[in-house]
């Protein structure tokens, strides 16, 4: 890829000469003039006359400055929005930090007519969705990947990712009507009387899915949130087995072994880490994951075991509730919960991006 | 040897049958995965194909969003604010976006501030969005007190940024240093290089970028629902709370009323079209210069 790049890229820059040096002939790339203002015009700069060399030497001396700073001060700003949202949200959550301490974790209630909050019932209804959506999507990303990287016709490779990443494309409220109008009506009636059956017959597993066929829970708020990461973890999946030497696979290969016991037995145990990363950047986005899940996880403050209760998770409650939030107090528990929400994904997210380093690193030492 | 070979390999070795078995077997899960994956793609597609027919009329372009009830009505104050907000978040978070990561692929190279600007930027780019309307609530929207347009452009920006500078810094690596090299030895100052020569190169890659983030800002809800908030009218005032359509979609999707759904469903088809073309010409884009 990056051999094409280099031919085709170099393009632009040789017409670039060629036009230029008839227009004037000294020196083109170096005649920018007078006034600094001017000198990034470099149409305008062409069309004057050569300046003495001493004069330019300091206004590009000056330019190169100028433009070196504004780029670091770009990468600053974008260096300090991390700590700047972080403060922001601690500041916002005071008056709850203070007022319930550690125990807003593990306190159940939402009550906002007593003003007595508690994180508890969103932070459960976010790690179980997330959780829900993991199960499902680690395997079927698995699959497609593998599918992707070693069983597809070379033709059908494209297209077929493509459509995969579109459907990270679709916009979460659409991911979200949908579960609304169209999956959880057919779901209740149809999938959930016979897992509730099924299922909710063994002893122990059957608490997940006991109550009433509703639709809208949990789970369907897990499920379409698996939709919604599987193109994430496939897209890492399939560029860290792209990593993989030829040469290792055609081995393996050589020696007898099947597609899988290839997959299974080499290509995995070489990426492992850059698969754990892509689960923790699919689990990331599920975590903070706010339209989709608002609409089909009931907004519910309870606690249930079945997977099939409406819950709530930190994002459908912020969504849900903070412009409509009356008081202070109310404001400053979801900005804690928002807090609490942050927190979580930025410690999955780092922990992604060191194993993917760390894989890129690894790669690196052996090549 | 070779009778061994022959039966090593032969179709009655058991070993050699089920491993093979094995390997169908999975070999067929792997493609059912992959039709698992594009099933939902083609239902959702196909469910927007249908709704958005029915609900897609002219005057959803002319007439403002109605009262519930009301016989008629559109969402041209919502496309407008979107537009307006995308655009100026866009206007915003492109120039910020290009620099830093400029900084990042050409100057920074080996420092301690682009290592971990990259870093923290890989954060941000996957940061829940709704995190981001809530900052911007907290240092803006809840200082000058009132919701508006600029508070949404703003958050919008936010999430423009992240995209941008990964996109900037990744097709500026890509630029060979013999160009960069080239250019300097023709007495070319160092932003002379950057603006005319490695911008030049990595000219496809980035615009692919700032599509890629339009397209994601685009379908934005969570950080417009405390910032731009919704406006029943039309609204030009970037100061004042302003109609956008995926609010607009929201609201008028979990409301009870018939004809408010209906609506809902006809920008939802909108902004998945918008979105998934704008999705294509920027893979376009970037096929094309390669």
């Amino acid at each position: 890829m990056e051999g094409g790049f280099r031919v085709t890229q170099a393009g632009p820059m040789q017409q670039h000469l060629k036009t230029s040096r008839p227009a004037s002939p000294p020196l083109p790339m170096n005649t920018a003039t007078l006034p600094i203002s001017q000198t990034q015009e470099s149409v305008e700069a062409r069309a004057r006359p050569v300046p003495p060399a001493p004069r330019e030497r300091a206004g590009n001396a000056f330019a190169d400055i100028l433009f070196t700073n504004l780029t670091r001060a770009a990468a600053l700003l974008v260096f300090s929005l991390l700590a700047a949202i972080m403060l922001s949200l601690v500041a916002g959550s005071g008056m709850s930090i203070m007022k319930f301490g550690p125990a807003f974790l593990w306190n159940a209630e939402w009550d906002p007519v007593q003003q007595n909050f508690g994180a508890l019932v969103p932070i459960f209804g976010t790690l179980v969705t997330a959780a829900i959506a993991m199960i499902i999507a680690v395997p079927v990303s698995f699959g497609i990947a593998l599918f992707l990287t070693e069983l597809s016709p070379k033709w059908l490779k494209r297209p077929l990712g493509t459509a995969i990443e579109l459907l990270a494309a679709i916009p979460s409220i659409i991911y979200g009507m949908w579960g609304l109008f169209v999956f959880s009506p057919l779901f209740m009636e149809y999938v959930q009387p016979f897992m509730i059956k099924t299922f909710g017959a063994i002893p122990g597993v059957g608490l997940l899915f006991g109550g009433p066929p509703m639709g809208i829970g949990m789970f369907t708020a897990g499920l379409i949130l698996s939709i919604m990461v599987i193109p994430f973890i496939t897209a890492v999946m399939r560029d860290v087995f792209d990593l993989v030497p030829p040469m290792l696979k055609e081995s393996a290969y050589g020696l007898g072994g099947t597609t899988w016991e290839v997959m299974y037995q080499v290509v995995l145990p070489y990426t492992k880490v850059g698969v754990v990363g892509g689960v923790m950047l699919g689990l990331g986005r599920a975590l903070g994951e706010t339209m989709a899940v608002t609409f089909v996880i009931g907004n519910a403050h309870q606690l249930s075991p079945s997977l099939f209760a409406p819950g709530n998770s930190i994002a459908s409650a912020l969504a849900n509730e903070f412009t409509e939030a009356v008081g202070d107090l109310y404001s400053s528990a979801l900005i804690e919960l928002g807090l609490i929400l942050f927190l979580i994904t930025i410690v999955v997210l780092a922990f992604s991006k060191l194993m993917l380093s760390r894989l890129a690193r690894q790669e690196g030492a052996r090549s | 040897m070779s009778a061994v070979l022959n039966t090593a390999i032969s179709e009655d070795n058991p070993i050699y049958k089920s491993r093979r078995l094995k390997n169908r077997v999975l070999m067929g899960v792997s493609l059912a995965m992959l039709i698992y994956g594009l099933a939902w793609l083609a239902w959702i597609l196909a469910t927007l194909l249908w709704e958005g027919a029915s609900a897609l009329r002219p005057s959803i372009l002319t007439q403002m969003t109605p009262p519930p009830g009301a016989k008629d009505g559109g969402l041209a104050n919502a496309i407008w604010g979107s537009l307006m907000m995308v655009g100026a978040g866009t206007l915003i978070g492109t120039p910020v976006g290009v620099l830093a990561g400029t900084y990042l692929a050409e100057f920074g190279r080996g420092s301690w501030l682009a290592s971990s600007t990259r870093f923290l930027n890989d954060m941000l780019l996957s940061a829940p969005s709704i995190i981001i309307g809530l900052f911007v609530y907290t240092v803006y929207v809840a200082q000058v007190r009132h919701f508006s347009g600029w508070a949404g452009a703003l958050a919008l920006a936010l999430i423009v940024i992240p995209v941008v500078v990964r996109t900037t810094d990744d097709m500026l690596k890509l630029v060979p240093n013999s160009v960069r090299e080239a250019a300097v030895a023709l007495g070319c100052p160092l932003w002379k290089m950057v603006t005319m020569v490695c911008y030049r190169a990595a000219r496809a890659g980035i615009m692919t970028g700032v599509l890629l983030a339009i397209a994601r800002v685009s379908g934005e809800t969570a950080p417009l629902l405390f910032t731009a908030l919704n406006n029943q009218f039309f609204n030009s005032n970037m100061n004042a709370p302003m109609a956008n359509l995926p609010v607009v979609i929201f609201q008028f999707a979990m409301s009870p009323y018939e004809d408010w759904q209906r609506l809902a469903w006809g920008g939802a088809a909108l902004i998945t079209a918008a979105v998934l073309l704008l999705n294509i010409v920027a893979r376009f884009i970037l096929s094309r210069s390669k």
